[in-house]
């Protein structure tokens, strides 16, 4: 099916057809080509942070336990038992020494070795357990978050993120000091592809647009924060897909600027956490509470995105479920993590005051969508005046779709690329590192 | 003298008929200044302040939410959807001179843009006495699905 589809067909530079949002057999091409091949976040180290700890999640359609082994290595793996496919574990998440099997009691270790399995002479000597672990995908780690993927073949993920690395330690000082914890999430679908809220979050276009309710329901001072559509802030493509939408200029380095006054908003919470904290410290902890003034793109399925993780999946051409993760302070006051609990929720999720607009939005792309035939989706504001840096990346206005655009260069770089990697069969791993550090 | 389970009972429904009814200045009268309006995503949290929630409204909160619901500028609540929800399975876990806790079970049904939704959800509902009149101090809303996938609620459960 996939192999009679040309996604050249659906795409131009400025431009892509209505059917990118609708074609089946273009669908199952993503899922092989992209979500089988490039790298695909899966869990941040605060969701397993001790030997033991893991979470089920999904590589694209693929079920995986991400976990940690005795000595600290994190591994993701098919939720797949290798003798006859039941999933080993439907947790969300926990702490334990070994998955087994519920079906025929086969056990495998946190690394996904096979241990154990009941009445083994049945199989006289045609089974080798060491051969027949839970299949194991690559896997790397930086700033804290975990990537998988299925291609050995794959550039490390550190050449993957390349330009964006820099982005994600920024986004990563809304610890204040402290390593950045995930807090909970809000989880929710939409009927709709995935392609669309991958557009979302490099869109600010729409922000004053479709959050006019939001913006109704905060004080001046925020109103005139999040008033960038016409201000100095820019999108960036970073390479490989990635794109950086600086929305608010004076929040990308939440450690500069510490002498910026303290917004009416924080100021009860800035003028409690001085019972505990020095002066410089308050502020420092004020601004991570703020959040960042940027969305990170990371194609295809994270964006750091102001405040928290956005984290995609598609589950049919139809249909896309989006997390908000909330992150806070791991170690921080209390108080300050309260506040961005209370930020999250306002905005975010399916009750906030943000997502179900941003839900109705989308939902209204993909109706529409349908109507017509070879009527473009435009994707080419802010070419005009799009400008190629001395480090050779185009960067244009804030409300530009630049970001968009770099996406795209890479859907059609992924899906040219051919049918995805046959799966390795051995575990992946690796090894546990320190905040910041690189894999 | 104490609380009554139909004392309990005739605000918890007015409470109902009003957000059905589109009510909602009347509603924010429903709770007392400090009350809260919780939707929590763990079924099984005991304190809901230091845990993400779907919604963890205070008055201010609540304020909000009733003027997105009214002012026309969201598109996911021009207009709200339409809900009907039925209240039962009433219990009085405490009751005193002062205060109570009720529990009962909600089913409600949305329409909006030709989809019918239905939710379950446990409710359970701290009361107080006043100078005017019975109530809420706070209303802890437990979907039965709030750990799987939802879809945008631009509604007051």
């Amino acid at each position: 099916m996939s192999g009679q589809t040309d996604p050249r067909a659906f795409l131009g530079p400025d431009r892509a057809d209505g059917t990118i949002y609708n074609d089946p057999a273009l669908y199952e091409m993503e899922m092989e080509r992209i979500f089988m091949r490039n790298w695909i976040w899966v869990a941040h180290r605060s969701d397993l942070p001790e030997a033991g700890d893991f979470i089920t999640t999904f590589v694209g359609a693929h079920p995986v336990i991400v976990s940690r082994d005795r000595k600290g290595a994190v591994h993701v793996m098919l939720n797949r038992c290798r003798h006859r496919a039941a999933t080993v574990c439907e947790l969300s998440k926990g702490r334990t020494s070994s998955f087994v099997c519920p079906y025929h009691g086969w056990a495998y270790g946190l690394d996904g070795a096979l241990r154990a399995l009941p009445q083994p002479a049945g199989y006289g000597d045609l089974l080798n357990k060491s051969e027949l672990p839970l299949v194991g995908l690559r896997v790397e780690e930086y700033a804290g978050l975990i990537f998988a993927t299925f291609d050995p073949e794959a550039p490390s993920l550190d050449e993957w993120l390349g330009a964006a690395r820099p982005w994600i330690d920024l986004f990563m000082k809304q610890g204040a000091g402290w390593p950045v914890k995930t807090m909970g999430e809000h989880r929710f679908t939409f009927p709709g592809n995935w392609k669309i809220q991958l557009e979302n979050t490099t869109d600010a276009y729409h922000f004053p647009i479709v959050h006019k309710s939001f913006l109704d329901s905060v004080d001046r001072e925020t109103q005139d924060t999040f008033d960038f559509v016409e201000g100095s802030g820019f999108v960036e493509d970073l390479g490989n897909g990635h794109s950086v939408m600086v929305m608010i200029p004076e929040l990308v380095d939440l450690e500069a600027d510490l002498d910026a006054p303290i917004p009416e908003r924080f100021q009860d919470l800035a003028d409690a956490l001085l019972k505990d904290y020095a002066p410089e410290q308050v502020r420092r902890i004020v601004r991570a509470v703020g959040g960042s003034g940027f969305n990170l793109n990371l194609f295809p399925n994270l964006a750091c995105s102001m405040a928290f993780f956005r984290v995609l999946r598609p589950l049919g051409v139809h249909e896309t479920e989006i997390r908000h993760i909330a992150i806070g302070m791991d170690g921080g006051p209390e108080s300050g993590n309260q506040a961005r609990l209370r930020l999250h929720e306002h905005f975010q999720g399916p009750m906030g005051f943000g997502t179900p607009d941003d839900a109705e939005a989308w939902d209204r792309v993909q109706r529409g969508s349908v109507a017509g035939r070879d009527i473009s989706i435009l994707l080419n504001r802010g070419l005009a005046h799009e400008e190629a840096g001395p480090d050779g990346r185009l960067r244009s206005d804030v409300s530009a779709e630049t970001g968009m655009r770099a996406a795209y260069r890479q859907w059609l770089a992924s899906l040219e690329a051919g049918p995805g990697p046959s799966l390795p069969a051995q575990t992946g791993s690796c090894s546990h590192k320190a905040a910041g550090e690189r894999v | 003298m104490t609380i009554s389970l139909n004392e309990a009972v005739e605000l918890v429904t007015l409470e109902a008929d009003l957000l059905d009814h589109d009510g909602f200045r009347e509603w924010l009268d429903l709770y007392v200044p400090d009350g809260l309006y919780i939707v929590p995503i763990d079924p099984n949290a005991a304190t809901f302040e230091g845990v993400l929630n779907y919604a963890y409204d205070d008055a201010h909160m609540r304020e909000k939410r009733v003027e997105r619901l009214l002012g026309g500028r969201s598109i996911s609540a021009a207009p709200p959807a339409r809900t009907v929800r039925m209240l039962g399975r009433y219990r009085m876990l405490e009751a005193s001179d002062e205060t109570c806790v009720l529990r009962c079970a909600m089913t409600l049904t949305e329409l909006r843009q030709h989809r019918l939704r239905e939710y379950a959800a446990n409710i359970t509902y701290t009361l107080i006495k006043t100078n005017t009149g019975l109530k809420i101090q706070n209303k802890i809303i437990k979907l039965l699905n709030s750990t799987e996938n939802l879809t945008a609620i631009s509604y007051i459960l």
